[in-house]
């Protein structure tokens, strides 16, 4: 079932300022606006930020999973150099969805349909697909299963017959089942115990090694992002403000929103008092012109008022006008 | 003005400095009769001994379905012990008596861990907070004052533009707070808070626990803190509790936990917390295998013993480790310890 990658060298997610606007009772909500990053093969990203900057609508964004009230959406989205936008929702459902990019999704575990056996409900995207037989999409579930850490004869059983942890696991299965491209991660565990929590991200570990999987982490946990990332893409106010590597990110992050995101992060091992941002995200509704921090920024001045641009500064970006020069 | 009205809490004149003191306490819920047939109990709660000092903050960790809500749950009144018996300011309660029960709660504030499910939504901040006083019998004249007082206390300021607004109208952390201050209200002794921080943002949890924290000391108030996240634990108490399967299986105080862990679960536990580092993206964490026992059918001997790598067969698998004291006011229910001293090898 190992896919053999398409030739082409490039980026293995290119995303070009993408927009996603909803229609609101109150106005038009600016959930993603601008984003523009690129994800190479074999790396994997964690998207930080605070609750309600975006994330989330980011991610389904990009796997084109829409409520009806969408008021803009626009941009790039290239996988493996195929225009996404471009495809018809019909050939993206086909094609792409849960084929070349699957997710899990937040709380996920406990939506688990409680009335049919879980290895049913994780073999369901093999079934659909009208080239295998059941016999072979059971196997392919025992396989992921076995991978993941669960039993094979777990198949049998039904959602309230599993932990938390197993259920969990079960939806990793679900994700890996197709042997996508791209794996997003919406808070995989944040509804976890911690024990299972470390031996989830192991088990993500693993397969990040072994199977080569490239994963997109979304969280507010920024000390569980530090475990399985290469990169991380910083949002603030429905913006990147930075993305940097990981070795970067975690000890000296540039953009201040994202130096006043990790002072406030407590450390178990490191003795430092953590600090909080004082003020409140913008609304999206209308958002301030200029930089969407600048308010609740110490480093600001007169440029402020205007919206920087992404800056490169060494093989980071960053939107904050003190990194102009460079 | 404030610091007129404003008092510390009025502890009984006693030489006594123990708030609440839990005696072998045991609440176990049936499960469903089949007939005449039993089938059992679950133990939420089985056998836990503390005392609490006045004006002291302790946490309380553990997984979930380790008890500990139903320990919480418990301290307020809300479910009926089993076995064992709870103090209280020197009162021991009979909760049969509702009389006992309503001055528990009285005494008692809860701080829940959504703030959003906790307060309804088609209140306005004056009506949440004028619930308690008017259930409590509180003098009319008094009410007003005192949600000010509260309000400003928990820094939601100025007081007239939060009282006509309604929950969905504030952000995640100002709900909290206004929950905290729902709490205060009645000006309880003690304070207990269900992970008062875990639904909300990095940015906000700080500000929160530091609230809770200047509050509890300017009151001189008890806190009871329960929380399954370690790191933020020495930013709040002075003592730590670590529950595992409807028992407490380590005592001691904040910075011992962290520097000198004796339990082994207690160990694991702190091992598998990451802090923000590039590094973990390559290092496999040390994680015990399997899961919290049942609470129907707990194993016999030491609960952590299935899971265990320092396990001891014949002993661990089937006597239950009474509490050692390895260090001075360091308490832990584990046979490693049962010489008095440290073991050579952890």
């Amino acid at each position: 079932m190992r896919r053999t990658p398409p030739a082409t060298d490039g980026p293995l997610l290119r995303v070009e300022d993408l927009f996603l606007y909803f229609h609101a009772t109150a106005g038009i909500v600016r959930a993603v606006e601008d984003v523009t990053f690129e994800l190479q093969r074999g790396r994997s990203m964690a998207i930080v930020g605070e609750s309600g900057c975006g994330k989330t609508s980011l991610a389904r964004a990009i796997l084109r999973l829409l409520p009806r009230n969408v008021h803009t959406y626009k941009g790039r989205v290239l996988l493996n150099g195929l225009d996404l936008m471009k495809l018809s929702e019909e050939r993206f459902r086909r094609q792409i969805r849960w084929r070349e990019i699957s997710m899990v999704a937040q709380a996920a575990m406990n939506s688990l349909n409680p009335v049919v056996r879980v290895g049913h409900q994780v073999a369901e995207p093999l079934l659909l697909d009208h080239n295998m037989t059941k016999r072979q999409a059971f196997d392919r579930a025992a396989e992921v299963f076995r991978i993941v850490g669960i039993a094979s004869d777990f198949l049998q059983r039904y959602p309230f017959e599993l932990s938390g942890g197993m259920r969990q696991r079960a939806i990793i299965a679900m994700a890996l089942i197709t042997n996508p491209s791209l794996i997003i991660l919406d808070e995989p565990t944040s509804a976890l115990d911690v024990l299972t929590q470390a031996s989830i991200m192991n088990t993500l570990k693993g397969l990040k090694k072994d199977l080569s999987l490239n994963f997109m982490l979304i969280t507010h946990d920024i000390a569980t992002s530090s475990e399985l990332a290469d990169e991380v893409l910083c949002m603030y106010a429905g913006q990147v403000v930075e993305h940097s590597k990981a070795q970067r990110f975690y000890p000296s992050p540039l953009h201040p929103y994202a130096q006043k995101l990790m002072a406030s992060v407590p450390t178990l091992r490191v003795e430092k008092k953590p600090e909080f941002i004082t003020g409140q995200p913008p609304s999206l509704l209308n958002p301030p012109t200029g930089c969407r921090f600048a308010a609740r920024c110490e480093k600001r001045f007169e440029r402020c008022e205007e919206e920087p641009p992404l800056f490169r500064v060494g093989e980071e970006s960053v939107k904050c006008w003190l990194y102009e020069k460079g | 003005m404030k610091q007129e009205t404003l008092s510390p809490v009025k502890y009984r004149e006693t030489e006594d400095k123990t708030l609440l003191s839990v005696r072998d306490l045991r609440v176990w819920f049936e499960l469903k009769r089949w007939g005449f047939l039993h089938a059992g109990f679950v133990r939420a709660v089985d056998g836990i001994s503390f005392d609490l000092q006045k004006g002291q903050a302790i946490t309380i960790v553990g997984e979930s379905g380790s008890g500990k809500t139903t320990l919480l749950r418990t301290i307020l009144g809300l479910a009926v012990p089993t076995g064992g018996e709870i103090i209280f300011d020197g009162r021991k309660l009979d909760f049969t008596k509702d009389s006992d029960v309503t001055w528990l709660r009285w005494q008692v504030g809860f701080v829940q861990q959504d703030p959003y499910g906790a307060l309804a939504p088609f209140m306005t901040v004056y009506r949440i907070l004028r619930e308690p006083l008017i259930i409590n019998k509180v003098k009319r004249g008094e009410h007003m004052p005192r949600i000010r007082e509260a309000l400003e206390e928990v820094r939601l300021t100025p007081v007239e533009d939060f009282l006509n607004k309604y929950p969905h109208m504030l952000s995640g952390g100002q709900q909290q707070r206004l929950v905290v201050a729902r709490a205060l209200i009645l000006r309880p002794m003690l304070i207990v808070a269900d992970e008062p921080v875990s639904m909300l943002d990095a940015s906000v949890r700080v500000e929160i626990l530091e609230l809770m924290r200047k509050i509890q000391r300017d009151y001189d108030l008890s806190v009871i803190y329960i929380t399954h996240d370690l790191s933020s634990v020495r930013y709040f108490s002075e003592r730590v509790f670590v529950m595992y399967a409807a028992k407490l299986v380590e005592m001691t105080e904040v910075n011992e936990v962290i520097s000198n862990p004796l339990h082994p679960y207690t160990q694991a536990l702190l091992h598998s917390i990451p802090d923000p580092e590039p590094e973990n993206l390559t290092q496999i964490r040390d994680v015990p295998a399997g899961e919290p026992p049942s609470l129907v059918h707990p194993p016999p001997g030491c609960r952590f013993h299935p899971r265990c790598p320092h396990i001891m067969t014949g002993l661990c698998d089937t006597e239950e480790p009474p509490a050692f004291e390895p260090c001075p006011g360091h308490l832990v229910e584990c046979w490693l310890y049962k010489d008095g001293g440290l073991p050579e090898k952890r």
